[in-house]
């Protein structure tokens, strides 16, 4: 069975991604609002907010509030979008998103850019790694970390229509364009990039690319990969996980965030549950980022295609 | 037709009962800051809010009222109950378990009357801002009601919203602080002097007035009268409501220590002998 053959049609970040969502968004759901903390340059919002002015609030750099003011706002009809850097959209903002949001069962969408270690030089404080657990811990919060520009620009405007909190993670570095132009999204359905017998890949984010290249290079090994897209990590679909491991037996799960509490622990405690079989973790092994080029940063973490083709091999070994 | 003063002050003795059995029932909750406010509620839902019957969380064409101090609700349940939101008789089942009346507010059981969960302080007036500024989007004319309590602003999200509230010219809104003095660990003098919260909220911009007798209802009305004759004029108005935590109960005022802390049975049957049975208990 050959591999199924992927186009990077040019390389462009995932936050482009969401800017164009949601000028899409402003354009055909006059209920979208938009509240940025002082970065509408790095979230790329400039277009709604010049299309749409008085849709779009300026909170100025006071995220605590913005999270409370999008609560408020669905009060009266609105489907409020935040956005600001992970970081400043998750840890800094905890208690606001548990009690006005979550625990309030409100309709807001935290998009949130910059996340995981391609954040680059700006090094560890910006460089959250933790996001993805905090907010899959959120009772009904969906956690989405879509792979490249045109798999954010339509998960963007797929949540608009899921009413519920989400909280949409994306980047800032240029990676590859892979996916079809407005293709469908749906929450909580894995995509299956590359069916095969040996092992299963999932990955979610950034890694998804990596997942792939992985992928080509051990199948020159001989050895038949199946890559899934898991861009939901909340609801995971744990039966495109369970159906996949069925047949290859074992699994590796990439993503861009902290080994601890993100899809990997998501996906191995379906296993437990369910058909405990080898798993293998690209992750960053519990520790903070730091400066560097993104590049740098994935290969010094353990987080590029190398990695996850050794995790595959590893975890192949690992079979009975 | 509006209910008149005294009507309003046989509701808030009904109230104060309210509290004082539901907080002694569990053996918790807040009765000091509950019956501080009681007047200020009760006046607030009786005679000043425009309420649409029933509810809806939308709240779209009528005023809506954000708790931001959460824990005082025994009140704000006794006096929803009371104003026909949920039958009375649902106030026998605050802070039980499988019950709509949660230890402090909040929308996750579907409690009709409540918009916003409460309790981890601060939050409030954030909330409340989004929700104005909602309706001055949906062309909805009418105002947005907040309480706070005073040793609430010590959180600094408030500060935050503060700023933005004026900066962006919220003028549909009206923010209550009651300035009791007390907070848990004591005066809120002795545990962080706030200095002058009129000369605060005045510097970030607000129209600032004083309601001194903050248990007494005209008081109440001609005060929070003035403060709706201020909505529209381009600034917030926030109102500085003094009253005196515990008030109605004489061993549970001038003192902090009934914050959070119910009456034991003896100490029950002296507070509801203060307050004689006006509408009916539930």
């Amino acid at each position: 069975m050959k591999m199924k053959k992927y186009t990077n049609t040019g390389n462009k970040d995932t936050r482009s991604g969401f800017g164009a969502g949601l000028t899409e968004l402003g354009q055909k759901n006059e209920n979208v609002v938009a509240l940025c903390a002082d970065l509408i340059g790095s979230l790329k919002m400039d277009d709604f907010k010049k299309n749409h002015p008085e849709r779009f609030f300026q909170v100025g750099i006071a995220e605590a509030n913005m999270m409370g003011i999008a609560a408020g706002m669905t009060i009266g009809g609105k489907i409020p979008f935040t956005g600001t850097f992970a970081n400043f959209s998750t840890g800094r903002v905890y208690d606001q998103i548990r009690q006005s949001i979550a625990y309030s069962d409100k309709n807001v969408k935290i998009c949130a850019s910059h996340a995981g270690l391609t954040l680059g030089e700006d090094g560890a404080t910006h460089q959250i790694l933790e996001d993805i657990g905090l907010m899959k811990m959120l009772p009904g919060m969906v956690v989405i970390n879509p792979c490249d520009y045109n798999q954010t620009k339509a998960a963007t405007i797929a949540i608009a229509d899921h009413h519920g909190p989400v909280y949409l993670r994306f980047g800032r570095p240029s990676v590859a364009n892979f996916t079809p132009e407005n293709g469908e999204f749906i929450i909580g359905k894995a995509i299956l990039l590359n069916e095969g017998t040996d092992v299963t890949i999932v990955a979610t984010g950034h890694l998804v690319w990596e997942a792939i290249i992985a992928a080509e290079k051990l199948e020159e090994k001989g050895i038949s990969a199946e890559v899934i897209n898991i861009h939901t990590i909340k609801p995971l679909d744990e039966e495109a996980i369970l159906k996949s491991v069925a047949k290859t037996g074992c699994i590796v799960t990439a993503e861009e965030h902290n080994i601890l509490g993100g899809l990997g622990e998501s996906v191995a405690r379906t296993l437990v549950s369910n058909n405990p079989i080898p798993q293998e973790f690209v992750a960053v092994n519990d520790s903070f980022g730091e400066s560097g080029t993104p590049a740098q940063l994935m290969e010094k973490y353990g987080l590029n295609a190398e990695a996850i083709i050794s995790a595959a091999e590893k975890a192949i070994n690992r079979k009975q | 037709m509006k209910p008149n003063t005294q009507q309003l002050q046989e509701l808030t003795v009904q109230v104060r009962r309210d509290i004082l059995r539901m907080v002694h029932a569990v053996n918790s909750g807040h009765p000091g800051g509950s019956l501080g406010c009681t007047e200020f509620l009760v006046t607030l839902y009786q005679h000043l809010m425009t309420r649409k019957e029933g509810f809806d969380m939308d709240g779209i064409n009528e005023d809506v009222f954000f708790l931001s101090n959460g824990h005082i609700s025994p009140v704000f349940y006794s006096v929803l109950a009371r104003s026909g939101y949920f039958p009375v008789s649902e106030l026998a089942t605050f802070r039980l378990l499988n019950s709509r009346l949660q230890g402090h507010p909040t929308t996750h059981e579907g409690l009709p009357g409540i918009r916003m969960a409460s309790g981890s302080l601060g939050q409030g007036l954030s909330v409340a801002l989004g929700t104005a500024q909602v309706k001055k989007l949906n062309k909805d004319l009418n105002l947005v009601y907040t309480l706070h309590g005073d040793g609430e602003l010590q959180e600094g999200q408030n500060w935050e919203a503060i700023m933005y509230a004026s900066a962006k010219k919220v003028d549909n809104l009206i923010a209550t602080v009651d300035v009791n003095g007390k907070q848990i660990d004591g005066t809120t003098d002795e545990v962080l002097y706030m200095g002058s919260l009129k000369a605060k909220f005045e510097a970030f911009g607000w129209d600032v007035l004083e309601i001194k007798e903050g248990n007494n209802i005209e008081a109440i009305v001609a005060g929070m009268t003035d403060a709706k004759s201020r909505t529209g004029k381009g600034k917030p108005v926030c109102v500085l409501l003094y009253t005196e935590m515990g008030n109605g109960v004489d061993f549970m005022m001038h003192t902090h220590a009934w914050h959070g802390k119910a009456p034991n049975d003896e100490q029950l049957a002296n507070a509801l002998a203060q307050n004689p049975v006006t509408l009916g208990d539930y």
